[in-house]
């Protein structure tokens, strides 16, 4: 018998660290490009022309700076807390997925590759990879659930529009990690053309520190905003959270402010006791999952445990490793938020302010009604609004009856009979 | 010496390569895997692989994604694996599993260890676990005599394929392609260059695995690497059988005919010798 040898880690391995979650925990045949990756990425911050690029991307395309909007009348019911609303939903695309993506494509073209692969759950990370690969010249595929593809139709017309190809993953749950295992499976088969362009701050390294550092734009613009227009830091700044890139971007910057508090929320779908939720540090344990060590949803057995919530953004059983830290060393606070209680911040939104957000900021939002009940008047919260409704539309109609199931196959029916009068010809 | 050693050596000292099969436990049901596995070795298979059905299946195609996927909803745990393992050693066939980590990180490797060699397994194929993060594992494993076997692929530069076969134990499973699991027309022409890298860096046998299907690339992949590995091509025979015990017999079919191709390969490794 040997003796027992315990290598080293690679340095590679420790950078990728955030305490004992992270990682990379993938097949041996994805450890050069993971390499090649984290190498562009380093190279392509170094590199001013490649800053001075994407600084324009997000300026002149995507419309950065995002709007910081007070939402006085949705305070009234948060305390009377001053509400500060980062207006990610204005971003291009509608959400804030779009500054990771424009980061990746442009780190794509460096790397001399010409195909991009990406997983998406509510179509948001889907329909803005989309568009960066459209912007940018390159073979877009895209895998989503089956189930997801069902929930979120409206993005699936929007990426095939804009000339990607959606690949239905009909294996597993049917859902956002059944997607990520299947871009994987592409990835390992075409990687010598291909980039995998993941969505979010999970995965291997480089993925969690690299997704983090182009969201980290958010946060960097929200806190100068506030400083701006209160004259002082945020009390607590709330995000929603399911991969967790939004809440990561709007953290980020204000991870050494120690007197800000900051809140993620899980979705808490039916309620995290009857076990049909999605709330990964609530209700989950570490482990492994697509490529890096951090929490999930698991059985006994290691088994991954099928997640659940009204919010497809949101239905992922993992979570990034450098949550799963903040959460174990106390740095950040992360509470479960139920479906019903996202849709009735989600209708206060609309009644108040006029914003239909996303079901996703929903949950963020929730949570604010309650940290601004603890903080009362005085109080200033920073809430980042990631995402528009307008994909979640026909959800949030069936969840409020404000439409009838036969009003949407009527429309439905209505849209297949009246093609339009003129076509091109030319098929999308 | 470990059993799965003393197997490949015999192997070697007939001058051919040995015949790896893999199947998920508890596919097509928990005694039908099992007899499939007994069939094997009838056969003629050297080392069987028992495959743990994970949720999230990486690295594995279509074909092996349907027969965990049957194998998980009929509710088969690592236990059912286990049992596999103790049924299949008892035959004296070194029986691995094969599984990604996080079961084994979820039950514990110092648990998962001591069950496995308890019930006779000879050690773990782990695809998912870099060296790197091996120390857990390899702690509990090796006190134990558990062999540990992890992956080279053909993009892994000299440097990696140094570190892996420095942590592997019994054998180093070459990965012949860059890609998933599952039943190809033609082995991969970067299998033979990658075995020969990782002969360089070690004198444990190199087996060859990924989109081995047939008898034809059985016999040509023998000519180069110490050991064929095949996994879906046994499944796609369970899968496509009318009953189980039809599965069983087709099974057994196949093995005898890469058991035939292997020793065919040996002549002609013997043959270009001399």
């Amino acid at each position: 018998m040997t003796d027992v040898t315990v290598p080293a880690p690679a340095a590679a391995a420790q950078a990728g660290r955030f305490g004992p979650y992270g990682g990379r925990y993938v097949p041996e045949a994805l450890m050069a490009t993971l390499d090649q990756v984290t190498e562009a990425y380093a190279a392509a911050q170094a590199d001013p022309e490649f800053r001075a690029e994407l600084s324009r991307l997000l300026r002149d395309y995507t419309g950065r700076p995002s709007a910081l909007t007070e939402a006085t009348r949705f305070a009234e019911h948060a305390g009377g807390a001053r509400v500060l609303l980062k207006r990610e939903d204005l971003n291009h695309t509608g959400s804030h997925k779009i500054n990771n993506v424009l980061g990746q494509a442009l780190l794509t073209r460096r790397m001399g590759k010409k195909r991009v692969i990406a997983e998406t759950g509510a179509g948001q990370h889907g329909v803005a990879t989309a568009t960066a690969a459209a912007l940018m010249g390159l073979e877009c595929v895209v895998y989503m659930g089956e189930e997801d593809t069902r929930r979120q139709a409206l993005n699936v017309a929007r990426m095939r529009l804009l000339g990607a190809e959606v690949v239905p993953v009909r294996t597993g749950s049917r859902t956002l990690k059944d997607a990520i295992n299947e871009a994987f499976r592409d990835w390992v088969t075409n990687v010598d053309s291909t980039h995998y362009l993941f969505g979010t701050v999970a995965g291997p390294a480089p993925f969690p520190q690299m997704v983090r550092d182009f969201h980290r734009v958010i946060g960097d613009e929200a806190r100068a905003q506030v400083l701006e227009r209160t004259g002082r830091l945020p009390h607590a700044v709330c995000a929603c959270v399911g991969g967790g890139s939004n809440a990561i971007g709007i953290f980020t910057a204000f991870l050494d402010d120690a007197d800000v508090a900051l809140y993620g929320y899980e979705a808490a779908g039916d309620g995290v006791e009857t076990g049909r939720h999605a709330a990964t540090l609530t209700g989950g344990s570490p482990g492994i999952l697509h490529g890096s060590r951090s929490y999930l949803l698991q059985d006994e057995w290691g088994q991954t445990i099928e997640s659940h919530s009204i919010s497809a953004g949101l239905d992922y059983p993992g979570i990034g490793p450098e949550h799963a830290w903040l959460h174990d060393s106390g740095r950040a606070t992360y509470e479960p938020v139920t479906d019903r209680e996202a849709m009735e911040a989600f209708r206060l939104l609309c009644r108040t302010e006029g914003i239909i957000p996303a079901i996703e900021s929903a949950h963020a939002l929730a949570g604010a009604l309650r940290v601004g009940q603890v903080l009362g008047p005085e109080g200033v919260l920073l809430v980042n609004l990631s995402g528009r409704g307008d994909k979640d539309v026909d959800t949030a109609a069936r969840w409020f009856g404000v439409v009838s199931d036969e009003d949407i196959v009527e429309a439905a029916e209505a849209t297949v009979e009246a093609p339009p009068q003129e076509s091109s010809g030319e098929g999308w | 010496m470990t059993v799965l050693s003393d197997t490949l050596a015999q192997a070697r000292a007939e001058g051919r390569a040995a015949l790896v099969g893999y199947l998920p436990a508890g596919f097509p049901t928990l005694q039908g895997g099992i007899d499939a596995f007994k069939a094997m070795i009838d056969g003629g298979v050297d080392v069987i692989e028992v495959g743990l059905p994970y949720s999230d299946p990486m690295l594995d195609g279509p074909t092996i994604q349907d027969a965990v996927d049957i194998a998980l909803r009929a509710g088969v745990t690592p236990r059912d694996v286990l049992r596999t393992v103790e049924a299949v050693a008892a035959t004296g066939t070194p029986t691995l599993v094969m599984t990604y980590y996080n079961p084994i990180d979820h039950i514990g490797a110092g648990r998962f260890a001591a069950d496995l060699a308890a019930a006779g397994g000879a050690g773990v194929i782990l695809p998912d676990l870099p060296p790197e993060e091996s120390g857990d594992w390899l702690a509990a494993a090796d006190p134990l005599g558990l062999d540990s076997v992890f992956l080279v692929a053909p993009s892994s530069n000299d440097e990696r394929i140094a570190l892996t076969t420095s942590v592997c134990r019994g054998f180093v499973y070459a990965a012949s392609l860059m890609g998933v699991t599952g039943v190809r027309g033609a082995v991969s022409g970067a299998a033979r260059g990658l075995v020969a890298r990782a002969r360089a860096a070690t004198d444990l046998p190199v087996c060859v695995g990924l989109g081995v299907s047939t008898a034809e690339q059985a016999e040509e992949v023998a000519g180069y690497a110490d050991g064929v590995i095949v996994g879906s091509a046994f499944v796609r025979r369970l899968l496509d059988a009318a009953s189980p015990a039809d599965g069983a017999a087709d099974v057994r079919t196949l093995a005898a005919e890469l058991a035939a191709g292997v020793r065919r390969g040996a002549a002609a490794r013997a043959g270009s010798a001399h």
